[in-house]
């Protein structure tokens, strides 16, 4: 076997909490890499994201400005990282930091050889929740009926559209199933208040929730994908268990979108079946979910294709992985000397 | 009446569904029917097959059966279950 190529990955998502970021299973997907030998530089936006204390996976860590800094800070925080560090590649996980990775995309190349593989803009904001409706008509997939709302006056008219059960979900983040114009309200206020306007109303399907994690290179390939059934969802509506099913229809609704949005990097689909096996998509997720890990379980280290697809490398697309595979999630307590959360509390790195 | 192909099934009595990624467990009698159903075998065989271990009457088995066989197209595990959706 060639020995594996050094390589130094910046990664986002250390937050292993009850609403897990992506990044602690990136890692693990790439420590396991049998093409790359990496040394994980941590990105953290807080100083108690588990991710920066779990020193087995992530070699150092850096705090770097929210996204509401802006691009600039963001640029500034990473020319000094990389004038540490020496970033390679760089794997951002959030929804809400997306969009300045995305614009820094060809800066961070070009100034200082930093490669990531990222949607396009145009990609990242037609999959909008706002803009789902619309997404669905171009690429010609079935999505539930929605709207945007941005004042709690909005909410009495929705019984003339829709039918109770709603979702409400915010622009990045959270959602929640309304019974009444009165939940309806709670949630816009909870919900708008953590997250901004506008509030997305869905109708809600009944059926069952289905998700997948892809790849896609860019040109409309689907390098990998794996479907998944949530088994254990938290109160949070997050997968604490799930497993891999052999789902062709679902397959082939990846493949489509893909190839129809020339999809590039990682998604997460979200969909329901329902009972007459009609499949509606109500989320894309433009990046890993946080259960990737499941996919390097199954036989394809989506993580990895990433960063080979990042350094310009051809990689094949995978054609199978392991059906009824299992990840069970579990909590760990790690005990963290006081030095270390001073270290970073104070200096911005550890 | 037929069972999906994809169906797994090991003599623990688990059964699991590719498809949907349910699971479920029978007793060692639901097991050995699911077997005989996977192996082909139509309902006089399977009658055959379990009267002459058990000590069962011709109607109690048949009672039973048509319980357990519904049961498994109910729980979408049977070829004329999954065409029902379609």
């Amino acid at each position: 076997m060639p020995p594996r190529k050094k390589i130094n990955i910046a990664v986002t998502g250390l937050n292993a909490i009850d609403s897990p970021g992506p990044g602690v299973p990136v890692i693990r997907a790439l420590k396991e890499s049998k093409a790359f030998d990496v040394r994980i530089i941590g990105l953290a936006y807080e100083t108690l994201e588990p991710g920066i204390y779990m020193h087995d996976l992530v070699d150092k860590t850096y705090q770097v400005p929210l996204p509401s800094a802006g691009k600039a800070s963001l640029l500034a925080r990473l020319k000094y990282i990389h004038s540490r560090e020496k970033i390679d590649v760089i794997i951002p996980n959030f929804d809400a930091e997306l969009f300045n990775f995305i614009k820094l995309a060809d800066t961070l190349k070009k100034e200082m050889n930093i490669k990531s593989f990222l949607p396009t803009v145009e990609q990242f904001e037609e999959r909008h929740k706002p803009n789902l409706p619309e997404f669905g008509k171009k690429h010609k997939i079935k999505v539930p009926k929605s709207k945007m709302i941005f004042s709690v006056s909005d909410i009495p008219s929705l019984s003339k559209e829709f039918t109770y059960p709603l979702v409400v979900k915010g622009k990045f983040y959270d959602a929640s199933v309304a019974y009444t114009p009165e939940q309806v309200a709670t949630y816009f206020n909870k919900i708008s208040g953590k997250w901004g306007l506008p509030i997305i109303i869905q109708q809600f399907m009944y059926g069952q929730e289905v998700n997948v994690t892809a790849i896609g290179d860019g040109r409309g390939n689907c390098i990998g994908a794996v479907p998944m059934r949530k088994q254990y969802i938290t109160d949070k509506g997050k997968a604490w268990s799930g497993i891999s099913i052999d789902d062709k229809k679902l397959l082939a609704m990846t493949s489509k979108l893909m190839k129809s949005t020339k999809w590039k990097g990682g998604m997460e689909l979200e969909i329901i079946k329902t009972n007459k096996e009609e499949y509606y998509l109500i989320e894309i997720n433009p990046r890993f979910p946080a259960w990737v890990y499941l996919a390097k379980g199954c036989g394809q280290n989506h993580p990895e294709a990433l960063v080979r697809l990042a350094l310009g490398e051809k990689v094949k697309p995978w054609s199978k992985y392991d059906i009824g595979k299992m990840f069970v999630r579990y909590s760990y307590d790690l005990i963290v000397e006081l030095k270390e959360f001073e270290k970073i509390s104070t200096l911005g790195e550890l | 009446m037929k069972l999906k192909r994809n169906i797994a099934h090991s003599d623990s009595g688990f059964v699991f569904d590719p498809n949907t990624g349910d699971s479920f467990s029978t007793n060692p009698i639901g097991t050995e029917i699911i077997k005989l159903l996977k192996e082909g075998k139509d309902t006089e065989q399977i009658k055959e097959a379990i009267v002459k271990v058990y000590l069962v009457d011709d109607a109690t088995f048949e009672k039973d059966y048509y319980d357990f066989i519904t049961m498994l197209s109910k729980l979408k595990l049977t070829e004329d279950a999954a065409k029902e959706k379609n």
